[in-house]
């Protein structure tokens, strides 16, 4: 009776502890319980399994014997029945396609036989219309294309120009950069995690993170005026200094946010039906990552170490001490786990940027491409000149091409620049790490879930002004 | 004869009376939850319209039957129509079970009408998703309809094991029984079970694929707007709050005539909002493996335990 009422597992701890006496108990009751737990990964009967049930069940009839066969000649034509998967239309207006995503998913119950995305509906032009901007016009662009890490692209563009003119930005605009850069990188990790959340259904890190995002925003603001659109870096260094406390101000929000990081951790990380829905979902091999272009977190999931920060550093990239996680699994948790350790590095490489942020100038000294300073400009009729140039004419680039990528928070986010010697760009490529991600989503989602497919969306990480251009 | 229309008469003022209260209790649980999740997110929730948002719902209710009655093409528009108004007359005529002492349409087999409210409960869901001709709506009623049935099973079942316990199918005996030791002392697991199970039953948050915001875009009420809308949501708000009344009278019993009753219930009903703010959405086929294998199993060996001690008892004369 009491076997029969503790169930299954109590049984086999009963079984397996009592046979050797009350002491026996006591030495392997630990080990007991660790075994019965099982350190491995459950299987849940997936979708090819699954298949092998389909379909009416044969079995011989009673009179079989008494049941005359056929004629050898009689033809039965099978019965034609047409079968198709229903096809959803996933987006463009979905909750979850986190902007205008328009994914056509050919569904088979609820197992995703095939995912195809859409994309184009945020197209903008950017490229073409950054031909026809001078080298100063064409920067804003850059913050419309990732709309959640914006500096991020702000610096790859001026790197590249910075690069094509054989400048190089002052010291101090350096570790501005690589400060805004990890301050972006936070931002952009709380927007993924949130919304990643929030696409698993767990609403309250979505509302806790954005009070941290709003934090970050005003710094941002405090930078550069803008809270978005922030049009920061220029080539050649930062458009302004940064104000008076904004350091102490950073500084008393980076040992705070670790706090907040935790409370966000303690209501996903250890959280049964949290793992339950990552733990194995969305695995990329890490041969597929690169296949696919994967870059960023898509590729240190899966246990390639790369890092551009690392590989190739810039800014002040090299004067920083800082680790970049990697995975293991290459599934979703995995995912979302360097996703949150990688914002506590943040954290650590703000520290040492505030702690080292040295004195001195945040433009090149170089009137041709830096504008003068206001104050100047009252006084001296060159520098009003040289404004004037700056702001109309802009400044001449020699020719050349160059491809710069920076480590964006999202991957490799990449600008392949190419001058003619004017004071626009020739041509302008944009390599978005989102693109790639995109195009593996197929890859990815197939024979999945339909509430797997939303957790991938969400761990792709995905924007769209980058996606579509 | 004239006296027993009187008692009817009485019966049906008692259960008007019962199902207006119980029509207000669902609007303030509404801004319960809302405030709830306010303050778990950290922010303020409604607290502009009347005294501290405390007209909330009443503004929501006059928006929501203000709106336009959207028509979907190629709709069953009769059912569609109907669905609704169905499945709010069930959920409050489900209120009639409630064990009061006075009054009220108090019957013996409240158990079993109980479920027979809850099993048509799913028709509701079923037909409005069918009937509103859109895909996701379909999906939406597809995964309600297992998800429900199964844990019906585990519901009827752990109500089972109390009915070989108490010997008769009505919810009275529960508060009479319960007299010195809560069930919830006495059989912690099955509570917990059937919290869970209603958390299923009424598709809320860890089990909410029914609607499924993120995934399902709004599930198998996608179509529905204005006064269909507000009726499908007084509906489930209606479910949740029985539920948790339901929850006190099974598991904390107590009398329905008592303060503590409710204090009890509305702890019940912030538990069951408390949730929503806490867990993210478990994944359809895991759910489904939940309930069958390992509530099932649990609520069987209980009935199992319940029907031996019942028996030991028969056996020797107690």
């Amino acid at each position: 009776m009491a076997t029969g009422v503790l169930g299954g597992f109590g049984q086999k701890l009963l079984s397996t502890a009592f046979c050797g006496g009350s002491r026996s108990f006591l030495k392997n009751a630990a080990t007991t319980y660790y075994a019965s737990r099982r350190g491995g990964a459950t299987w849940f009967p997936d979708y090819d399994w699954m298949r092998q049930f389909e379909g009416p069940i044969l079995l011989p009839p009673e009179d079989r014997d008494k049941i005359p066969p056929p004629e050898w000649t009689q033809r039965q034509a099978p019965v034609e029945k047409k079968v198709r998967n229903v096809t959803i239309n996933f987006g463009p207006q979905h909750p979850a396609a986190h902007g205008v995503l328009r994914l056509v998913l050919e569904l088979d119950g609820e197992t995703v036989m095939r995912a195809d995305p859409h994309i184009g509906l945020l197209h903008r032009g950017t490229e073409k219309l950054i031909e026809y901007k001078t080298y100063t016009q064409a920067l804003p662009y850059f913050d419309r294309l990732d709309y959640v890490s914006m500096m991020c692209n702000e610096q790859a563009y001026s790197l590249a120009v910075e690069k094509l003119l054989g400048l190089e930005a002052p010291i101090r605009a350096k570790y501005i950069r690589t400060m805004f850069a990890e301050v972006t990188r936070i931002l952009n990790h709380c927007m993924f995690l949130g919304a990643h959340a929030m696409d698993v259904g767990a609403l309250t890190p979505f509302l806790w993170l954005f009070e941290e995002r709003e934090k970050m925003m005003e710094f941002y603001e405090r930078a550069s005026g803008a809270r978005l659109h922030a049009a920061y870096y220029r080539p050649g260094g930062v458009a302004i200094d940064i104000p008076i406390g904004l350091m102490d101000d950073i500084y008393e929000f980076i040992s705070k946010f670790g706090e907040r990081l935790d409370e966000v951790e303690d209501v996903l990380t250890s959280n049964r039906i949290w793992k339950q829905r990552t733990i194995g979902i969305g695995t990329v091999t890490a041969e597929d990552a690169l296949n696919y272009g994967f870059s960023g977190v898509m590729l240190r999931g899966s246990g390639i170490k790369w890092d551009l920060r690392k590989t190739q550093p810039y800014d002040a990239y090299d004067l920083v001490e800082f680790d970049v996680p990697v995975g293991k699994n290459g599934d979703t948790y995995d995912r979302y786990l360097i996703r949150v350790e990688e914002m506590r590095q943040s954290m650590r490489i703000i520290e040492q940027c505030l702690n080292q942020m040295p004195p001195g100038e945040v433009r090149v000294d170089d009137a041709k491409v830096a504008p003068p300073r206001r104050a100047e400009m009252k006084t001296s009729m060159e520098a009003l000149i040289h404004h004037f140039k700056v702001f109309t004419q802009g400044y001449q680039v020699p020719p050349g091409a160059t491809y710069t990528a920076v480590e964006a928070p999202k991957g490799e986010f990449g600008v392949y620049l190419v001058s003619d010697g004017s004071s626009r760009p020739y041509r302008c490529k944009i390599k978005a790490p989102g693109f790639a991600h995109l195009a593996g989503t197929d890859m990815v989602g197939k024979n999945h879930m339909l509430a797997d497919i939303v957790a991938i969306i969400g761990t792709l990480d995905i924007v769209f002004g980058e996606v579509d251009r | 004869m004239e006296s027993n229309c009187f008692v009817l008469l009485v019966e049906v003022v008692n259960y008007l009376v019962l199902i207006i209260c119980v029509l207000v209790g669902v609007a303030f649980v509404t801004l319960l939850e809302r405030k709830i999740l306010g303050y778990i997110q950290i922010r303020k929730g409604p607290n502009k319209v009347g005294y501290m948002g405390l007209f909330q719902p009443f503004s929501d209710a006059v928006k929501l039957f203000s709106k336009e009655q959207t028509m979907p093409i190629m709709s069953n528009f009769i059912i569609y129509y109907f669905c609704p108004i169905f499945s709010l007359f069930l959920s409050l005529l489900v209120w009639s079970v409630l064990p009061y002492d006075v009054g009220l349409v108090s019957f013996n087999m409240s158990i079993l009408f109980f479920f027979c409210c809850l099993g048509m409960g799913v028709y509701s869901v079923m037909v409005a998703g069918w009937a509103s001709n859109c895909k996701y709506s379909l999906l939406g009623s597809l995964r309600s309809v297992a998800q429900t049935i199964s844990y019906e099973v585990s519901l009827a079942l752990i109500l089972l094991s109390f009915i070989v316990l108490l010997g008769g199918f009505s919810l009275e005996l529960f508060n009479k029984y319960q007299n010195y030791i809560w069930f919830m002392f006495l059989s912690l697991p099955l509570s917990l079970i059937w919290f869970a199970s209603c958390l299923a039953e009424t598709n809320r948050t860890p089990f909410d694929f029914a609607e499924g915001e993120s995934e399902l875009v709004s599930g198998f009420n996608t179509e529905y707007s204005s006064g269909g809308f507000a009726l499908i949501f007084m509906a489930e708000y209606s479910s949740i709050l029985f539920m948790s009344v339901l929850f006190v009278v099974v598991f904390l019993g107590s009398n329905p005539c008592s303060l503590v009753f409710y204090l009890k219930s509305m702890f019940l009903a912030f538990v069951f909002v408390w949730v929503r703010g806490t867990l993210p959405r478990l994944r359809y086929d895991k759910l489904m493996y939940l309930a069958w294998k390992s509530f099932l199993p649990v609520s069987i060996n209980y009935l199992f335990f319940f029907i031996g001690v019942k028996s030991l008892c028969f056996v020797l004369n107690l």
